[in-house]
C-alpha cells in the first residue's frame, strides 16, 4: 500500500545482512585473522545502516551508529588500536546496534541506559587514542545535559547554485542531536532589489549534542566553501572548541544552474520546522555524503556476493506444496499404469519412469531452494555467549564450525531455541569459573565449540565445552533425590549422563536466570524430539561434555516404511526403525495380562501391537502371525512394533492433520499415498510410551472409538 | 433460542441436502465444493461421527458423517453419497450426506423457530425450520460439528 513501507522493509532486511556482516567481521578481527578489508567491511556495514537510518529519520539509531562508526573509523585509520578491550566494546556495540535496529523495526524500546553507557565507553576509548591510557573520565559526564552548540549558517548563492539544499543540511545536523532552528531574514531586501539568484538568509541553530566541533563541520563539509559557518559552544566543556571560529567561503557566482525563484521563500518557511518531509530529492542530487557513500558501499557489497534474488517465502512454500502434489500424482499415475497391465518395457512405462526421475529431481531442487546454511542461527550465538559469560562471571569463547551446512528453512527456524539452551547450559553448567580453570591447569577462557555437519541424511549439531564434564556422582545423587531412578539401579556412565534429560532434573544448586529451573534439558529434548530429532550427551570428566543433536534435514518429506495393520496402511518413520524381524512364538513371553516381551539377543523388549494400541481393534494379533519392527524412541527406549505386513520403503510428503482437524495421539502426521488415499504416519515415541506408562493405557481403549 | 443467530441478513441462499429421511440446509456461503464419496482413512480414537480423512488435492480433509453427528442411524457410504466440503473458521471439513437436493432462497420471515424440545442435539444444531413445498427442512449450524472441547475430552 505504502511504497515507503516497502522500502523501509527492504532497509531492515539489508540491516540484518549488514549486522551479520558486522558481527562476522568483528569476530574475524577478534580472532586476529582480519585483513585490512575486514575492517573496511565492518565500517561499511555500520555506515550503511547509519545512512539508511537517516533516510527514515530513525534518530536514535543514527546517533548510535554515528558514535560506533567514529570509533571504527579510528580503528581503520590506525589511531585506535584494536586490542581486546576495544574489540569487546565493538562487539557489544554491535549487539546494541542490532537491538536498536530491531527496536526501530518493531517500534519497540531499547535499554537506553545500556546504549548511553556504551556511548560513554566509546568517548573514553576514542580519547584513549590521544590521552594516556587507563585514565577513564568520570562516567557521569555523558549523562549530564549535552553541551549546546550555537551554529550560525549563512549560505552564499554559490551553495544553491551547486544544487545544495539547506533543509537537508539541517536535517543532517539533527542527527547529531536535537536542534532548534531560527531563521534570520533581516538581510532580505525589498522585492524590487532582490536578486533572484542571490542568497540572503541566515540560520541560527542551537544543537544539543555531545559531539566534537569536527562532527558538526563534517555536516557542512561539502558546502564549507560556499557559506559562512560560525560554530560556538555554549557550555565550555570541550577544550577543543575554538570560540568565534569563522570560515568564510569564496563567494563565487553561479554560472551553471539557476535555483528556482521560489526556492528561498520555500526554504524560509520550511527550514524553521526543519522537517520538510515532502522534500525527498533523489540522493544523487543532494550533496549529503551519507546516502551516496551508503549506495557506493552497497554496490560494493553487492558485487562481493554471488547473484541472489529475494523471494517471498510464501511463493516457495506454495511451490513446494505443488511439487509435493506432483509427486503424489506421478505415483498415482504409475500405479494406474501398473494396474492397466501395461508391460514394463513398453513406451508408456519407460516414459513414466523418465517422468519419475524428473519429478524427483524437481522435488530435490525445490527443497534446495529452501535449504539454508545454519550460519544465520550460528551468528546469533556469539552474542549469547558474551552475554551469558558476562552474567555468570565466566570467560567463554565460541568457536563455530560448519556454518555452511545447509538444512531446510523450517528446521533452521526451530533449532535456534534448543541451541540457545544448550549453549547457555554449556557455559552456565559446563564451564568452570576462571579461577577453577586456572587451578586445573586450563586457560582461564573456556571454549564452547558449536559445529554442524551432515551425517547419513541428517544434520548433526554439536555443542561441546571444555569444562569439567558431568559430575556423575552428583547427577546420580540428584536423580535419586528426585526419585527419578531406583536406589539400586545399576547405570552405565552414559546412562547417568543422559539422566539430565529427564523432566525435573537440574544439578545447579542455585536456580539462576540463565538456566537451571529444572526444566532446561528436558524442554530441549522435547522440542528436539518434536522435530523428529534426537539429543544425547557424552562427557569426559575434566575434559568437558558434548551435546549431540541430530535432526532430519527437512520437515516436509520423510523416509518411511509402509506397513499395514488390520487393513490400515501406516507409515513408520525409517529413522526410528532399528531392524525388522519375524518373531517366533517361543521367544514371546507374557509380562502381564496385556504386555508381552520378546527375547532379543539376550534382552527382553516389550512388544506393542500397533493396531491395538491405536484402537483399531480389540484383540491382539498372534506374534508369530505378524512382522516385528524393532524401533528406538526418544532417549533410546526400545520396543518391538507388531504389524501385519511390510510393504516397502518410500519417501512421503508430510501433511498436517492439525490444519483441518486436530492432533491425534499416536499419529505424527498424515501423507497421501500413490493411490490418492491418506495414510497416517505413526508417532513412534507415543506408541512406545504406551508400553511404559500404565496410566495412559486404559484411555487408549475403544470406549470412544467406534 | 429459535431465532437464527445471523438474522442480520434478510435473504440468503441455502443448500439443502438429505440425510436419511430428513432434509437439512446450511448457508451456501460456507460451502467450498461438493464431491463424490471416496474411501476415507480411519483415524485412531476418533469420535464415531468422524469417518476418517481423505485427500483433497493434497490437503488432509476430515470427514464427518452428519447422520451420526445428528444422532441418526449410520449407513455404510456408497458411491451415491456426497461430501460437502465446508469452511468453518480456518478449517475445512467434509460433511458426508446422502444427497444434495436443492438450493433455496430464504429470508428470516420464512424461517420458523425450532420448537422447544429437550434434545441436546437439536438445541446444538438446529437453528430454525423451513417449510418448502410441504417438506420440512432444518437449518443447521456448523459451528459445533467438530467441537474442539468435546474432542479433547474424548
Amino acid at each position: 500500500m505504502d511504497p515507503m513501507a516497502a522500502i523501509r522493509e527492504t532497509f531492515f532486511q539489508e540491516c540484518e545482512e549488514q549486522l551479520a556482516e558486522l558481527e562476522a567481521g568483528l569476530i574475524l578481527m577478534e580472532s586476529g585473522t582480519a585483513e585490512a578489508e575486514t575492517v573496511n567491511a565492518v565500517f561499511r556495514a555500520v555506515h550503511s545502516i547509519k545512512g539508511g537510518a537517516g533516510i527514515f529519520a530513525l534518530d536514535a539509531l543514527v546517533r548510535f551508529a554515528h558514535v560506533f562508526e567514529t570509533a571504527l573509523d579510528q580503528v581503520r585509520s590506525g589511531t585506535l588500536a584494536a586490542g581486546a578491550a576495544v574489540l569487546n566494546l565493538l562487539l557489544r556495540a554491535a549487539d546494541v546496534l542490532a537491538d536498536l535496529v530491531r527496536a526501530a523495526r518493531e517500534n519497540g524500546t531499547v535499554d537506553e541506559a545500556r546504549t548511553a553507557a556504551l556511548v560513554v565507553e566509546f568517548t573514553q576509548i576514542s580519547n584513549l587514542g590521544h590521552e594516556p591510557p587507563l585514565t577513564p573520565k568520570p562516567a557521569p559526564k555523558a549523562l549530564a545535559p549535552a553541551p549546546a552548540w550555537l551554529i550560525s549558517f549563512t549560505p552564499a548563492s554559490a551553495l544553491y547554485a551547486k544544487a545544495n539544499e539547506t533543509a537537508l543540511l539541517l536535517r543532517e545536523l539533527r542527527r547529531l542531536g536535537p536542534i532548534e532552528v531560527a531563521l534570520d531574514a533581516t538581510h532580505l531586501p525589498e522585492l524590487s532589489e532582490l536578486d533572484p539568484e542571490g542568497a540572503y538568509l541566515t540560520w541560527n541553530i542551537t544543537l544539543e549534542a555531545d559531539c566534537t566541533e569536527q562532527a558538526i563541520r563534517n555536516v557542512f563539509e561539502f558546502v564549507e566553501d560556499d557559506c559562512q559557518l560560525n560554530i560556538t559552544c555554549a557550555t565550555p566543556a570541550e577544550p577543543a572548541l575554538k570560540p568565534g571560529d569563522v570560515i568564510t567561503g569564496d563567494n563565487g557566482f553561479s554560472f551553471e544552474f539557476f535555483p528556482p525563484p521560489v526556492f528561498d521563500d520555500e526554504e524560509a518557511s520550511a527550514a524553521p520546522k526543519a522537517e520538510p518531509e515532502h522534500h525527498e530529492p533523489p540522493p544523487a542530487l543532494t550533496a549529503k555524503q551519507n546516502p551516496v557513500e551508503a549506495m557506493a558501499a552497497k554496490a560494493e557489497s553487492a558485487a562481493a556476493v554471488s547473484a541472489t534474488i529475494r523471494v517471498d517465502l510464501d511463493r516457495v512454500d506454495r511451490m513446494i506444496d505443488l511439487v509435493g502434489e506432483l509427486v503424489i500424482n506421478e505415483a498415482m499415475l504409475s500405479q494406474r499404469v501398473l494396474e492397466a497391465g501395461i508391460a514394463r518395457a513398453s513406451g508408456v512405462a519407460m516414459a513414466l519412469e523418465e517422468l519419475e526421475h524428473l519429478t524427483r529431481e524437481i522435488q530435490d531442487s525445490v527443497m534446495a531452494i529452501r535449504a539454508q546454511p545454519v550460519r544465520s542461527v550460528f551468528q546469533r550465538m556469539p552474542r549469547l555467549v558474551r552475554e551469558v559469560a558476562a552474567q555468570t562471571g565466566k570467560q567463554a569463547r565460541l568457536v563455530t564450525e560448519g556454518e555452511g551446512t545447509e538444512v531446510d528453512k523450517t528446521v533452521i527456524e526451530r533449532i535456534a531455541d534448543p541451541l540457545t539452551h544448550m549453549i547457555r547450559n554449556a557455559i552456565d553448567h559446563g564451564l568452570e569459573s576462571p579461577e577453577k580453570r586456572l587451578a586445573a591447569g586450563k586457560p582461564a577462557e573456556g571454549i564452547v565449540r558449536l559445529s554442524a555437519l551432515h551425517r547419513s541424511g541428517r544434520i548433526v549439531l554439536e555443542v561441546a565445552d571444555d569444562g569439567a564434564g558431568i559430575n556423575r556422582a552428583r547427577v546420580k545423587e540428584k536423580a535419586l533425590e528426585n526419585g527419578l531412578i531406583a536406589p539400586d539401579a545399576a547405570l552405565t556412565d552414559d546412562e547417568i549422563d543422559n539422566l539430565i534429560f529427564l523432566p525435573g532434573f537440574s544439578t545447579a544448586s542455585t536456580v539462576s536466570d540463565i538456566s537451571g529451573r529444572g526444566v532446561g534439558m528436558d524442554v530441549v529434548r522435547q522440542s528436539v524430539v518434536a522435530l523428529g530429532g534426537r539429543i544425547s550427551i557424552s562427557s569426559r570428566p575434566g575434559l568437558g561434555s558434548t551435546f549431540t543433536l541430530s535432526l532430519p534435514l527437512t520437515l516436509a518429506v520423510l523416509d518411511g516404511m509402509v506397513v499395514s495393520a488390520r487393513g490400515h496402511t501406516l507409515i513408520i518413520p525409517l529413522g526410528a526403525i532399528v531392524e525388522t524381524l519375524k518373531p517366533k512364538a517361543a521367544d514371546v513371553f507374557p509380562l502381564d495380562g496385556e504386555i508381552n516381551v520378546i527375547r532379543l539377543r539376550g534382552g527382553y523388549v516389550p512388544m506393542v501391537d500397533v493396531a491395538a494400541s491405536l484402537g483399531y481393534c480389540d484383540e491382539f494379533v498372534e506374534p508369530d502371525q505378524s512382522v516385528a519392527l524393532l524401533v528406538e524412541g526418544e532417549g533410546g527406549v526400545r520396543a518391538v512394533l507388531l504389524v501385519d505386513a511390510i510393504h516397502g520403503q518410500r519417501q512421503v510428503v508430510i501433511k498436517s492433520l492439525e490444519a483441518n482437524y486436530r492432533a491425534v495421539p499416536g499419529i505424527a502426521a498424515a501423507t497421501v499415498m500413490g493411490d490418492g488415499r491418506v495414510a497416517l504416519i505413526l508417532d513412534v515415541d507415543a506408541v512406545v510410551k504406551t508400553t511404559r506408562s500404565e496410566l495412559s493405557r486404559p484411555e487408549l481403549s475403544l470406549a470412544e472409538a467406534r | 433460542m429459535g431465532k437464527s443467530a445471523n438474522s442480520g441478513i434478510n435473504t440468503r441462499e441455502l443448500i439443502a441436502f438429505r440425510v436419511g429421511r430428513q432434509e437439512f440446509c446450511i448457508n451456501v456461503m460456507a460451502v467450498r465444493e461438493i464431491r463424490g464419496w471416496t474411501a476415507a482413512t480411519a483415524l485412531p480414537r476418533a469420535p464415531r461421527y468422524v469417518r476418517g480423512v481423505i485427500n483433497l488435492r493434497g490437503a488432509v480433509l476430515p470427514i464427518v458423517e452428519l447422520a451420526v453427528r445428528l444422532g441418526l442411524p449410520s449407513n455404510e457410504p456408497s458411491a451415491r453419497n456426497v461430501i460437502i466440503v465446508v469452511q468453518i473458521a480456518h478449517q475445512q471439513i467434509g460433511l458426508l450426506v446422502d444427497a444434495v437436493s436443492d438450493i433455496l432462497t430464504a429470508n428470516d420471515a420464512n424461517i420458523q423457530p425450532t420448537p422447544d424440545v429437550s434434545s441436546d442435539l437439536v438445541k446444538t444444531f438446529v437453528k430454525g425450520l423451513l417449510p418448502v413445498d410441504g417438506r420440512m427442512i432444518s437449518l443447521i449450524s456448523l459451528d459445533h460439528v467438530l467441537p474442539q472441547g468435546e474432542l479433547e475430552a474424548a
